[in-house]
């Protein structure tokens, strides 16, 4: 899509930055046209994320010159670069949940009467509301963000971006927590924008996302600029190529045919108003994918199998032992392990390294009596950093420095460690790149081959028809279909998924 | 030993306050390094230290304890009304007291894990209920005519060293390896981090934090009982604001009041730090009034340099 808009807005060259002697960008350049999308692609750690925050403002590079409509441009500070007309909504948004949506989208800028420490509430919804209504938005502006779902959450951050009158906004991994409906009044807004002169930085993992939304795609691959080219002139497997700098073979491993005994068999499970009557059986090496929309129950039955809530009725059994799972820890015990989809708040304890977070659940192991073996625990470190392929700069590293990839690794491998016999994935490729997403299908595949069985929830259906054995629809809580792998496509998946 | 170094970065800022501190009082007053006097700082810094360690696992799971003072002079009273010379052997009158702290630090513990009640809370109503149960227990009236053997606690020497300073080391070297060294202390880093993902980890949470307030109520009973031997007698008011102490103490040391971070040895040296001062001040004959805004400035000073330290 080529923009009435044309000029430059935005020229970035020779961009480098490096901590503690680690380069992480090295002499990148951008060009950024009025009113294009432009899509910054790249493995995790190829730099995405340090270059967006040197141009929102939150670093600072080592060397560079970025020229913002023919002047100079070196923020100092977030505020600078919002003075500057760059936005940047983050993937972890950074709202206040305790305060009005209207309040969230004034901070810092209230509207003020009689005194300039006054606030003049009624101005701020009202001119929160005229914000809001454009968008789509049909929320009370007092209601507190936190009954926001975070669909509406993206959008006041995109409201905010665009009262601060902002010419370049930066999307970081927008759609990683939409709906397909929302993704699409998402990209009606971004047109908008566009129409309006307005330039976007798009990143994303999703493939498809790109190619329906980027007019322009540049590539960055370990820290360095690969290239830069229209949206039209790439295809999947070239953008691909450019990204991990070779051709990826076929995305998921293939499988072979269980046979297996039943290893879990879940009957009757029930937990309302979440999900009822639940009863399936998951055979020792075999990948049972849950399929259904957001919110159906998926997410709530795999906690209930782990132990993390209680469900109302129904019966777990493991290898034909029956289970009374009232805590994850007794779960673990059993051979149940859950790797969950919200890493950052249930997965990991991100001020911990490394070490501390792969051992987390295996501690026991190291210390019988409770006094921590460090070389044995090291060696399980070392050996399990190996085989993830873990990217650290040792074990020591804290957690929250590391990409999307590495965590979801670290938070697999720490139940891996702790030997379960059974292991629900939940999401385990969201928010992750593309070269880590065929890391993780190849483990899952090899997991399976050693006869673990998997319970592999995920929203993405080329995952879900990829990587499973047999496919379990889920819709509003109940159970609707059971789908081989040769019966199942998207559309009768979909069919199943979407509530009659 | 690369962990502990790495985990000593923090503490640099507190290190450096503390030596530059030591040499500046060394400069203006000839006493303040000679071993008498350090003696003195050891001495008096060992009950404020100890209710420092108890509270550092506590901060560290995200808590706080507020009824440590409290539950010194619970644990103090009770030692005194059975350490009068020829009622009991020693050993009766020092169990009880850290029963007695144990036990209070146990409630503590058993309210914040039931009732999901805030540990600021909680541990306030704690800190009422231990002075009331002091002032009942004594009558209200201080107790004394203690045993030798009792008064030996903190008024005797070992070795040359003052006993306090011994109980001091051991406490140090025991609370350091419990957090460093066994899987109740990484539990403890977990738990204060992320308590959600410490559960789903598979950790009994309420079983850690169950821990850290028994653990931390018992260290309060020792030092309840120092108090007691060293001024020979049970006093209801002991220990009135101790625990603020305490909890600069662990802060100027570097933990971090939301929970995930700290170390013992950071504590000890913010212990340390705030003892440094106030005997220095005493050395300068400095009005116990200034003392008290002197303290407080460079409590604050000291945090905002390690603070400093750390970001650069």
């Amino acid at each position: 899509m080529s923009s009435s808009h044309a000029g430059t807005v935005l020229e970035i060259a020779n961009l480098s930055k490096s901590y503690a002697g680690v380069t992480a960008l090295d002499k990148v350049q951008l060009t950024l046209q009025k009113g294009e999308v432009h899509a910054l692609m790249g493995e995790n750690g190829a730099g995405k994320s340090t270059f967006m925050k040197i141009l929102a403002g939150l670093i600072p590079p080592d060397t560079g010159n970025m020229t913002l409509e023919g002047a100079r441009y070196a923020p100092k500070n977030v505020q600078e670069a919002l003075k500057a007309g760059v936005s940047m909504i983050h993937q972890e948004l950074l709202l206040v949940p305790e305060l009005s949506v209207a309040q969230n989208l004034f901070l810092g800028k209230e509207k003020t009467r009689f005194w300039k420490y006054w606030i003049d509430s009624d101005a701020l919804n009202r001119e929160a509301l005229s914000l809001l209504q454009p968008l789509g938005l049909s929320v009370n502006p007092a209601t507190p963000m936190k009954h926001l779902s975070i669909a509406q959450m993206q959008l006041v951050e995109i409201a905010k971006a665009i009262s601060n009158d902002a010419r370049i906004i930066i999307m970081d991994e927008p759609t990683s927590a939409l709906s397909d409906k929302e993704v699409a009044a998402l990209f009606g807004l971004i047109r908008q924008l566009q129409a309006k002169g307005v330039s976007i930085i798009y990143i994303s993992h999703k493939m498809d996302e790109i190619f329906r939304i980027a007019d322009t795609i540049t590539v960055l691959r370990d820290g360095k600029y690969i290239a830069t080219h229209p949206a039209a002139a790439l295809d999947n497997a070239a953008l691909i190529r450019l990204m991990v700098g070779r051709d990826l073979a076929d995305l998921f491993p293939p499988g072979s045919p269980v046979e297996g005994t039943p290893l879990l068999t879940v009957s009757g499970l029930s937990r309302k108003p979440f999900f009822q009557d639940i009863s399936f059986e998951l055979r020792a090496g075999e990948v049972l994918g849950v399929a259904g929309l957001m919110g159906a129950g998926r997410t709530e039955i795999a906690r209930a199998l782990y132990g993390l809530d209680q469900p109302d009725s129904g019966t777990v059994r493991l290898a034909g032992k029956e289970l009374a799972l009232r805590a994850p820890k007794e779960a673990l015990r059993e051979g149940i392990g859950y790797v969950s989809e919200d890493r950052k708040a249930l997965g990991l304890v991100t001020g911990l390294s490394v070490r501390q977070n792969l051992t987390l659940s295996s501690l026991r192991r190291h210390a019988p009596n409770y006094y921590i073996n460090r070389s044995s625990e090291y060696t399980d470190v070392a050996a399990m950093t190996r085989r993830l392929q873990i990217k650290t700069t040792g074990p020591e590293q804290k957690v929250n420095n590391l990409s999307g990839g590495n965590q979801q690794k670290i938070a697999i491998g720490k139940i891996l460690l702790a030997n379960p016999k059974v292991l629900i994935l939940d999401e385990p490729t969201r928010g992750i790149d593309i070269g880590a997403k065929s890391e993780i299908y190849n483990l899952i595949r090899e997991l399976a081959g050693a006869g673990i069985g998997i319970l592999l929830i995920s929203s993405e259906l080329p995952e879900i028809l990829g990587m499973s054995d047999r496919i379990l629809v889920i819709a509003q809580g109940k159970h609707t279909a059971t789908l081989s792998r040769q019966e199942a496509t998207q559309e009768t998946i979909m069919h199943f998924a979407i509530p009659s | 030993m690369r962990t502990l170094s790495f985990k000593t970065i923090g503490q640099y800022g507190i290190a450096i306050a503390f030596l530059l501190i030591c040499c500046l009082l060394a400069f203006l007053h000839p006493k303040f390094m000679t071993i008498p006097n350090l003696r003195i700082i050891l001495t008096q810094v060992s009950i404020n230290a100890l209710l420092a360690f108890g509270v550092t696992f506590v901060i560290i799971t995200g808590g706080i304890d507020l009824s440590l003072g409290s539950i010194l002079a619970v644990a103090g009273i009770t030692a005194a009304l059975f350490a009068h010379p020829d009622a009991y052997p020693l050993v009766v009158p020092l169990v009880l007291a850290i029963g007695a702290g144990v036990a209070m630090g146990g409630f503590n513990g058993l309210v914040v894990t039931k009732s999901k009640v805030p540990p600021f809370i909680v541990t306030l109503g704690t800190m009422t209920i231990g002075r009331g149960l002091a002032l009942i227990f004594s009558n209200g009236r201080p107790v004394s005519n203690l045993s030798d053997s009792f008064n030996f606690i903190g008024g005797g020497t070992l070795w040359g060293i003052p006993f306090p300073i011994i109980i001091l080391i051991v406490a140090f070297i025991a609370c350091s390896v419990l957090l460093n060294k066994t899987t109740w202390g990484r539990y403890m880093y977990a738990v204060g981090g992320n308590e959600l993902a410490a559960r789903a980890s598979g950790i009994n949470v309420n079983r850690i934090k169950m821990l850290v307030y028994t653990l931390c109520g018992g260290l309060a009973g020792v030092a309840g009982i120092l108090l007691t031997s060293r001024i020979t007698t049970g006093q209801p008011n002991a220990g009135v604001g101790f625990e603020l102490d305490a909890i600069a103490a662990a802060i100027i040391g570097g933990t971090s009041t939301s929970g995930g971070s700290g170390t013992m040895l950071g504590t000890l040296l913010g212990a340390l730090l705030i003892g440094v001062i106030s005997n220095g001040l005493d050395l300068m004959n400095v009005s116990s009034y200034y003392q008290l805004v002197v303290k407080g400035t460079i409590i604050i000073a000291a945090v905002v340099l390690d603070s400093v330290t750390r970001k650069s």
